[in-house]
This record gives structure tokens, C-alpha cells and sequence, in this order.
């Protein structure tokens, strides 16, 4: 085997919808979202060799019913993939698409993989997080965590504790950039593009679902003040500042440098390193600031080299948290540009490949940057960072 | 509106209805999409009745309406998951009472689905899954369709059940695909055992425009009718044009009529009005086609045959589902290996049909070690023979003949729980067969016999547990024909006929239970009839005139063609063994042994296509004179005969119903649907009457009388 470059050669997903019984996917079942992406994605590849994919790594946080079943190669076998390819299920919660691209990444980069599809699903109404989980009575009884470690606004709420100068107020305007930098987006187009509409089934008939079901584009932060703080009385996270329960399906194509020529694709952009670190798992937020320390120091990056920011929007607090820390402002140009999970939802296994897409896009337009991070906060005290070179780079 | 009022009474239908919504395009246009949906579960298929049309029309009003004012730029329908709709309910059309009634549904459907070809905008069908009948007209009234490569069945099964596509199928379709390729989808399929086309036949036959896979089909659909609508141009390559009209079209039905007649005979209406709605399609408006649509709509639906056939086809689906008389299904025992005795060419035939449907051991006997190799020999050449066909897998293969052994020894069915005979129909050695395995086989083995003449109880007087053995009789070819009669023996207990049973369903066969009685159903009958036709040629009847004369009984084949393919050794024996039974009404005829002696009856062509009687065999009956009774006469007999025969056998409790005896002719005799399998045909012929002075069916199965 021999070293060699991991590229991100194009990324997709399905429009993300309301999770619950109200929600465009009420009646759709979360192995046919992740299906429907790959067909999509594969669709724009059409004269890829399908029998040169590795392997399929899907995420599910859930790996229970129709997320269950090793959905990377159920999956693969319901999209129709040649029988020769082989896939496998990977969970690390939230960032389970990111852990997905991070260990076939490596595969590529150890040149055991030259080509994979990575990608999640989550689909939150069918399966509510936590939902039959039985965690070991050890983890209360011996206080291995603290009660709130289990429950991800809680985390968010103490954040918020310990750096009493991220202020509810700050955590708003954030969310409300976020909508607004989200509606920006989707009136310039740039978000279309990589949807894969999906037709789902309703009581009243067919439906596409062609865009993002949560945007909520009006919001302001005079609205957002006296929301309810479900997670504590008096408390500052609400439904307006931390992303919402989302169902949706996320998958990109990696590949290798040799994979690259040899099937002739064109990649956006490279990986130059990741990092997963674990923190206290009742501040699981921030979680994203040593996983990214850790990554830039494997590259040998510092923070200012990094020119586009796409990080996971679990709760505002969260990333202002991650911005506080380097010292980047809570309104930076360079963080989220088109929006973060407070406004497309956040189908937990799902978005890291989201953050990735949207990177990626972010590099064609600026090909001043040569670096990107997309970061993300996971449940139990983790983060994941992973670092992009921007193919289109010019130099300075 | 205002005249479909009269079928607008039915206040229980399942509505499918129609719902509408607007689909953003990747163009920025707006499609109307209509799914339709019955609101069932998936086993539930969208059906389309008076409500539901007129649900469905009042919907594309609106959308013509909203076209003319810009809002849609196309119309879609498609169904709910796995559907588009199998068509109308025939149920309601079989209740009706009038004439009237019928040519309003066909009137009704060509007004309702007509409307799609006049939006203003493009109208498009999605054919998202089964799509048969009315449901698959919805789509040809369309502009455009596309198919899902899952559907599982399209098709225009009509006259199967005695009527025709209505609904502009008969207009539609042959401008569509052209003459040939119309006549294979609504004339030569349901013909044959009703085949249906898979989408991959429905795209190459020009039915479908387009096709896509399940997983993203309804996706790919849309996008592929937001091209059309931007101007991408389809070709139809096999919509007829001017020279197929002026040349093949009418030739094409006269020879399809040819060959309807040769196979049919002229008793049979629907296929004769499909060849004549056909034939007028290549000419005239599209007006003109949907009333002579209508005309034949209220002809056919009125008429005896449609009832007989929906008759037939509830037999068929859901009667046979219900056996008779049926044992407790938990009483029945697992059968986990099978022992056949005797490696001849039946036996072997047995043998296959386990190892392939049970997939458990199978040990066949013989009296020669070479009988038995030639036996395995033949099961595994069959197997291989189907693995060329790609019908079976290398694998399960090489399952089934490891699954096969022979043996000398009775001894080899020691841990059977099942054994088949199959040796020489004669009572002192079905006898002894059975003693010997007897001694051999666990207490609780059942033991089978596929006797068609024996009396079962009779072959079971030599067991010490006679309780054990049941009749199973197959009919020729094994692997081909639907049924089997399992006998009940007065000593049979419930253990084994509720396992016979349950063999029968693994072995994906139609059972019916009968009595331990003469020629239980099929041969009873069949007897009776080949008994009678050469009853007539003995008194000096020609062939001919005797097939004639029994003609429009609308049977798939006249006697002597069928005692031709059983055989006429065999039909001389089962005429024998009826006349056995009763001498006086079953006739067995001297003439029919000499015949089977000299060994043929028919006359045919190098290709093995029948051309008249052989001459010789005119000369050994000495029927050339064509005497004996009037044509009328014989056929009087026959029905009347017959009547009084099925009449005698419910009362003997041969079987339960007169709906079992026609189950058994439909899948054992290959009766046809349009007689009902018999019964309902001899009620309205007025035999029933005159043999019993009843009838077999309260009220009777029969069209509407103006």
C-alpha cells in the first residue's frame, strides 16, 4: 500500500424536513432518504465505474429498524450499487457522516480505498434521540457523567454557565444570522444544487420535497426573546437558537489521486487533516475547540490560516463558544456563510457531509482561501474537526 | 353529468380519490400532480368506480381552468405506493341490472379520462405500479407516460373476464403501438393463462415513453415531463402511420381472427368484439372508437358470459383459496421427507415436483437397479434443463439432486413422512405395495396414492391403519396442470388429509377435496363426455358431426382431440372403468379400444398440425355413413346428461358445492371462464331444468334479460 491524497470529489443531500408527524417525511422511511441521495449523487457521475466504489460507510445514530441492518450496505444494495461493492454502518452520533468520511478518508489515505461513498442519515421523527437507549446504570450511579450529560439542550444550557459573557442575546443574533445568511443562500441558488428532491408519500398524495422544510428566513431577535427555555426555567437556549429535530440523508464522493485521473472527476477539494477529542460530556459543545487544536497542530496550521469556517450549529451558544476561544467574532464573514444547522436542521449523522458540501462550494467562490475547517460538537463530550485544502486556490 | 346520475345510486364504493398538488420544476414551471388513492393498505388496490371518476374529472376541470389562467404548465397522474389502479370494480359491474347501466360505465370512463387530452397543457401518467384494465387506460388517454421498471403487472386483461377495454383502450392502444403489438397486449396474452407484461415489455412496446428504477422513479418522472414540457421531442417507434394502416392493419386481424377461431371455436364473444373494435381503429374519430367502445361495453356486460367469467375468476382467486371440507390446517403434519414409489416416468415426475416445491429428501423405489438410474437420470437432466433456462440457480441445483437417492429397499422410507405411489393401476398390487411399506415406515407416515380409478378404501382394506391413506391425484402434465383431487377415504382420518392438504398448497396446486368415488370429479365428467361423443360415433355420427355438435358447449378442444392428447389407451380405460361404475349411464365403447390397438384418430401435417380423422380410423369405427341421432339430439344428451351427472354427485357428496365441481373443471379440464367452468351454463341453458327440475345456482349466474 502507498500514501496517498484523499479527495472530496462532490457531496449531496436530500432537502432536510421537519422531524415528527407534521414533517414532509412523515411516511418515508430513513433507508430510502440515504438511497435516494446516492442514486442522485451516482446520477450526476453517470459514466462512473460503479464496481471500482471500495466501500459505502453510512451513519445512523439510531441503528435500529430502517436505520439499522448495516445501512451502508443495505443501502448500496437498494440504490442498485454492483453486489461486488461492499458497505458498513458507522455511529458517532452527530458526527457520524464525518467519522464516515474521516475512516474511508483514511482507508484512501493509506491506499487500502482509492474510491467511497461516506455519507449519514438521521431521520429524527422515526427515531428520537436517545429513543430506547439503555445507558449503563454506572454512568449515574458511580457519577461517571452528570445527569445532564444525556440531555444535549442541558449541555447547551451549561455552556452558557460557564462563560456567563456568552449571553442569551448573542446566541440570538447569531441564530438569526444564520436564518438569514440560509435565506441568502437558497435566493442565490447556491444551496439548490446539491439537493437531491426526494417524492414522498402523504395522506394526501404525493409529494417533492425540492428545499429545506425549517428554514425560517423571517426571524428576528425581538421574536426570539421570550421563546420558552424547554431545558431549564429562566434558562437561555431555545427553539430558536439551537437547531431543530430534523429527518435527512447526506453522501459524498472520496477519492484518490490515481481514482481522480483514472476515472477522469473533478474534485473541489483535499484533505489535510482531522481530529476528534473528547471533553467533559456535560459541555459536550465544546467539544469542536480541542478536536480542531488537535487537527490544525497535525497539519501544522495555526487558526489564522484557516479562511472559511463551516461549523455545526447544534446550539448558537456552541459556536460562539468555539469563536470565543480563537478569537473570531460571533459576525465573522468567514464562519457559516451560507447558514448553519439553526436554519437547514441538523438530522444528526447526517450533517457533517453538509458542512463539507457546503465547504466546498465556499472554495470555488474563493479561490483566495486555501484552507477551510468543518467542525461539530458530538453527544458525550466529543468534537470532529476536519481540514480542507481548496483545490481552486490561486495563491496569494 | 346529469345521465351518469343512475350509477351514482352506489353509495358504497371505495372511492379512490383524486388529490392535487403543485410540484415546483427544476424550470421553474409548475406540474399538477394527481396521486391516486384509495386510502387502503397496500393490499388494497385503487379500484375505479362511478365516485371515484367522478372525483377524478372534476379535478381536471379545475386544472383545465388553472392551465388556461398560466398557473400549471402540465398535468400528472400517478397512484399510491405500488399502485396505479386495477381498474374498474368488476364486482359492481356484474350487479348490474340493466343494459343502460353497463353502457354508462363505459360511457363514464370516456368521459372522465377523456379529459386528459384536452387540458391545454401536456398531461402526463406516471405509471408507478400495478396498472391493469381502466387503471392502465387512465395512462393511454394521456400524452405522455412513464413506467416504473417495479411495476409489477400491466395489462388489458379484459376479455379474460368476457369484456373489452372500454375505456379508449381499443382506440388508444393500436394507434399507439400499432396494430400487432395491440392485438399481443389485448387479444394473445390474455389468452394465455391471462399473461400480463412486465414494464421493461410495456416501455419496448411504445406503451411507456419512458422508464426509470423504483427507487427515485416518481423524481425521475417529474424531471423527465419538465423536459418535455421544455420542448424535448419523444419518438414513438412504434406508432403506426399511414402505410401500416393502408397494408398490415387489417390483414394482422384477419389472421389474429383465424387464430382465435382455431383455438376458441366461435362460442366465446369478447375476443370477436376486441378483433372488430380493432379492425375499425385504424380509421374514423376517435368519437366514433369510444361509441362503438360504449356500444360493446353495454353488449358484453349484459351478457352471460361476463357473468360467467367474473363467476369463474372468484373461483379461481378466492374460492380455491377456501377448500372444502378442509381439516383443521394445524392438524397437518410436517413433511420432511418423501418417499415415491416406483422410478418410472410419473413417479420420476413426482420425485422432481417434491425436491423443487418441498426442498426436502426425496427416495424414490423400483423393482431395477437400471429403472432407478434411468429415473434419477431423467430428474436430473430436468433439473439441468432449467438451470439452462435460468430458471433455477447452480446452487439450488446441486440442492435438489443431493437431496435425491434411490433405493431397492423399501426399507430407504424408513424415516419418510410421506410416501407416493405412482405403480400399475391395479388394485392386488397397490395393495401389496402399501402392506410392504407399511411394515417399513414410522407409525405415522401418511401414505398417498394417486390412483384415478381405484376405490382408495378398496387399496387400503391391506393396511393396519388404513386411516393413514389418502387419494392425491394428479392430472398430465404434472408439473403443469393447477389441480389436484385429494380423496378422502371413508377411513381417512383428519391428520392426513389436513397434511395432503398442506402438501398440496407447498407443491402451489389447487386441491379439492373429494369422496372415495368413481372417476372423483375431472374423470367423472370427462368420462361421461368422451363417453358420449363415442356413444354418438357408434351409432354412426362422424367425427366430425359430433365435434360440431357439441361445439357450442365452447370447450377448449372437441372430445377426440382430447382423447388424442390423453391418449386413447388411457381414455378407453377410464371409459371402461366408469362403465364399470354404472353401465347405464356411462357408455364405454368397443370401437375406442380398436382405435387405441390401431393407435391414432387424427390426421396431420408434417408439423404435427391436426388436418381431419384418419381414414383408417373412419374404417375401423364405421362411422362414414354420418348416421345415428340428430346433431341436437347429441347435444340435448351431453348437457342434460351432464346436469344430471353433477346433480347426482352434490347429492352423493362427491364434492360439497357446484362451485367445487366448476373449480375443478376450470383447473383440471381447462373449462373455459365463460362457461363458468359448467354449472351456470347448464342453468341457463335450461338442462339443469330438465334434469332435475332445478337449478344448481339460486339466483342463476345470467346476464340481463330485457
Amino acid at each position: 500500500m502507498k500514501p496517498q491524497d484523499v479527495y472530496f470529489v462532490d457531496g449531496v443531500r436530500t432537502p432536510f424536513g421537519k422531524a415528527g408527524e407534521k414533517g414532509v417525511y412523515w411516511n418515508t422511511r430513513a433507508d430510502d432518504l440515504v438511497v435516494k441521495a446516492m442514486i442522485g449523487l451516482l446520477e450526476r457521475h453517470p459514466d462512473l465505474d460503479l464496481t471500482a466504489i471500495d466501500d459505502v460507510a453510512i451513519a445512523a445514530t439510531t441503528q435500529q429498524g430502517d436505520q439499522g441492518l448495516t445501512i451502508g450496505r443495505t443501502a448500496g444494495i437498494l440504490a442498485g450499487l454492483p453486489q461486488s461493492v461492499p458497505g458498513f454502518a458507522i455511529d458517532r452520533m452527530c458526527a457520524g457522516a464525518m467519522t464516515a468520511v474521516t475512516t474511508t478518508g483514511s482507508g484512501i489515505g493509506i491506499g487500502a480505498y482509492d474510491m467511497v461513498l461516506a455519507g449519514g442519515v438521521e431521520h429524527m421523527g422515526r427515531h428520537p434521540m436517545g429513543f430506547d437507549a439503555d445507558p449503563n446504570p454506572r454512568f449515574l450511579a458511580e457519577k461517571l457523567v452528570s445527569p445532564d450529560a444525556l440531555n444535549m439542550g442541558n449541555t447547551a444550557e451549561k455552556i452558557h454557565d460557564r462563560f456567563p459573557h456568552l449571553t442569551k442575546e448573542r446566541a440570538d443574533a447569531f441564530a438569526v444570522g444564520s436564518q438569514q445568511k440560509a435565506a441568502q443562500a437558497y435566493k442565490d441558488g447556491k444551496i439548490q444544487k446539491d439537493l437531491i428532491p426526494v417524492s414522498a408519500a402523504t395522506a394526501e398524495g404525493w409529494n417533492l420535497v425540492t428545499q429545506d422544510e425549517l428554514l425560517r428566513p423571517d426571524s428576528t431577535v425581538e421574536g426570539m426573546k421570550d421563546l420558552k427555555t424547554p431545558f431549564r426555567p429562566h434558562g437561555k437556549v431555545t427553539a430558536g437558537n439551537a437547531s431543530p429535530l430534523t429527518d435527512g440523508a447526506t453522501i459524498a464522493l472520496l477519492a484518490s489521486g490515481d481514482a481522480v485521473k483514472k476515472h477522469n472527476l473533478a474534485p473541489r477539494m483535499k484533505m489535510v487533516s482531522f481530529g476528534f477529542a473528547g471533553v467533559e460530556p456535560e459541555i459536550m459543545g465544546i467539544g469542536p475547540i480541542p478536536s480542531t487544536e488537535k487537527a490544525l497542530e497535525k497539519a501544522g496550521l495555526t487558526i489564522d490560516d484557516i479562511g472559511l469556517f463551516e461549523l455545526n450549529e447544534a446550539f448558537a451558544v456552541q459556536v460562539l463558544s468555539f469563536l470565543d476561544h480563537f478569537g473570531i467574532a460571533d459576525d465573522d464573514e468567514r464562519v457559516n456563510k451560507y447558514g448553519g444547522a439553526i436554519a437547514f436542521g441538523h438530522p444528526l449523522a447526517s450533517s457533517g457531509v453538509r458542512l463539507m458540501n457546503q465547504l466546498s462550494r465556499q472554495f470555488e467562490e474563493h479561490p483566495e482561501v486555501r484552507y477551510g475547517v468543518t467542525a461539530m460538537c458530538i453527544g458525550l463530550g466529543m468534537g470532529g474537526t476536519v481540514i480542507w485544502e481548496n483545490l481552486n486556490y490561486g495563491g496569494k | 353529468m346529469e345521465r351518469f346520475q343512475p350509477l351514482l345510486q352506489d353509495t358504497d364504493e371505495i372511492i379512490t380519490h383524486s388529490y392535487v398538488r403543485d410540484i415546483k420544476l427544476a424550470s421553474g414551471k409548475t406540474l399538477a400532480l394527481i396521486t391516486l388513492d384509495n386510502g387502503q393498505d397496500h393490499t388494497r388496490p385503487n379500484t375505479l368506480g362511478p365516485h371515484t371518476l367522478l372525483e377524478f374529472a372534476g379535478k381536471l376541470d379545475e386544472l383545465k381552468q388553472r392551465a388556461k389562467d398560466k398557473e400549471i404548465h402540465g398535468v400528472a397522474v400517478t397512484g399510491k405506493p405500488y399502485y396505479l389502479a386495477a381498474g374498474v370494480d368488476l364486482t359492481k359491474v356484474q350487479g348490474l341490472q340493466d343494459r343502460h347501466s353497463g353502457r354508462l360505465i363505459g360511457e363514464m370512463g370516456h368521459w372522465a379520462l377523456d379529459k386528459l387530452s384536452d387540458l391545454g397543457v401536456p398531461s402526463f401518467v406516471f405509471i408507478n405500479g400495478l396498472a391493469l384494465g381502466g387503471g392502465l387506460e387512465v395512462a393511454l388517454n394521456a400524452d405522455y407516460r412513464t413506467v416504473n421498471r417495479a411495476a409489477p403487472a400491466i395489462a388489458l386483461p379484459e376479455i379474460f373476464l368476457g369484456l373489452i377495454p372500454g375505456w379508449g383502450g381499443a382506440y388508444l392502444l393500436p394507434n399507439l403501438i400499432g396494430i400487432r403489438n395491440a392485438l399481443k397486449v389485448m387479444l394473445e396474452n390474455p389468452l394465455k393463462q391471462n399473461r400480463m407484461l412486465k414494464p421493461d415489455e410495456a416501455f419496448d412496446l411504445g406503451i411507456a415513453d419512458a422508464i426509470f428504477d423504483s427507487s427515485r422513479f416518481l423524481e425521475q418522472s417529474i424531471d423527465w415531463a419538465d423536459q418535455v414540457l421544455g420542448g424535448k421531442k419523444i419518438k414513438r417507434k412504434n406508432q403506426p402511420g399511414a402505410v401500416e394502416k393502408a397494408t398490415i392493419w387489417g390483414p394482422a386481424v384477419s389472421i389474429a381472427r383465424s387464430m382465435v377461431e382455431e383455438k376458441l371455436g366461435k362460442v366465446p364473444l369478447a375476443p370477436y368484439r376486441v378483433l372488430d373494435l380493432l379492425g375499425a381503429a385504424k380509421s374514423g374519430t376517435k368519437q366514433a372508437a369510444f361509441e362503438r367502445e360504449d356500444q360493446a361495453i353495454e353488449d358484453l356486460s349484459a351478457g352471460d358470459q361476463f357473468r360467467a367469467s367474473i363467476y369463474a375468476f372468484n373461483l379461481v382467486q378466492k374460492h380455491a383459496k377456501k377448500p372444502q371440507g378442509a381439516p383443521d390446517s394445524k392438524l397437518a403434519k410436517p413433511v420432511t421427507k418423501v418417499g415415491v414409489v416406483g422410478a418410472g416416468l410419473m413417479a420420476s415426475q413426482f420425485a422432481l415436483l417434491f425436491l423443487r416445491r418441498l426442498e426436502v429428501p426425496v427416495v424414490i423405489t423400483d423393482i431395477s437397479q437400471e429403472r432407478i438410474d434411468k429415473g434419477i437420470t431423467y430428474i436430473t437432466e430436468e433439473l439441468d434443463k432449467l438451470v439452462a433456462k435460468g430458471r433455477l440457480s447452480s446452487d439450488d441445483r446441486n440442492r435438489y439432486v443431493g437431496n435425491l437417492s434411490g433405493s431397492l429397499e423399501y426399507a430407504a422410507f424408513a424415516d419418510c413422512d410421506w410416501v407416493i405411489e405412482a405403480v400399475f393401476e391395479e388394485l392386488k398390487i397397490k395393495q401389496e405395495v402399501f402392506a410392504a411399506i407399511e411394515k417399513v415406515v414410522r407409525e405415522d407416515c401418511i401414505l398417498a396414492t394417486n390412483t384415478s380409478s381405484l376405490s382408495v378404501d378398496e387399496i387400503g382394506k391391506a393396511l393396519s391403519k388404513p386411516e393413514r391413506l389418502v387419494g392425491f391425484h394428479f392430472f398430465n402434465p404434472v408439473a403443469v396442470m393447477p389441480l389436484l383431487e385429494v380423496v378422502r377415504a371413508d377411513k381417512s382420518n383428519d391428520e392426513s388429509v389436513a397434511t395432503a392438504m398442506k402438501v398440496a398448497r407447498s407443491l402451489r396446486k389447487t386441491a379439492v377435496i373429494t369422496s372415495d368415488s368413481a372417476g372423483f370429479v375431472v374423470n367423472r365428467l370427462l368420462g361421461f363426455l368422451l363417453g358420449e361423443a363415442m356413444r354418438a360415433v357408434d351409432e354412426g355420427a362422424s367425427f366430425e358431426k359430433v365435434a360440431d355438435a357439441i361445439a357450442p358447449l365452447g370447450l377448449p378442444m372437441n372430445p377426440f382431440d382430447l382423447l388424442e392428447l390423453v391418449g386413447l389407451k388411457v381414455g378407453a380405460h377410464v371409459l371402461d372403468s366408469m362403465h364399470a361404475f354404472n353401465q347405464d349411464r356411462f357408455y364405454a365403447s368397443e370401437n375406442l379400444h380398436k382405435l387405441a390397438e390401431y393407435g391414432k384418430l387424427l390426421e396431420r401435417d408434417g408439423k404435427g398440425k391436426i388436418k381431419g380423422y384418419d381414414k383408417k380410423a373412419i374404417d375401423i369405427v364405421g362411422n362414414s355413413s354420418n348416421g345415428g341421432r340428430s346433431a341436437e339430439e347429441i347435444f340435448e344428451a351431453v348437457n342434460v346428461g351432464l346436469a344430471k351427472e353433477i346433480k347426482l354427485m352434490l347429492d352423493e357428496k362427491v364434492v360439497h358445492l357446484p362451485e367445487d365441481i366448476d373449480l375443478c373443471m376450470i383447473m383440471g379440464a381447462g373449462w373455459p371462464f365463460h362457461l363458468g367452468g359448467i354449472t351456470p351454463y347448464l342453468d341457463r341453458s335450461g338442462a339443469s331444468e330438465k334434469a332435475f327440475g332445478s337449478t344448481f345456482h339460486t339466483p342463476m349466474i345470467i346476464g340481463v334479460r330485457d
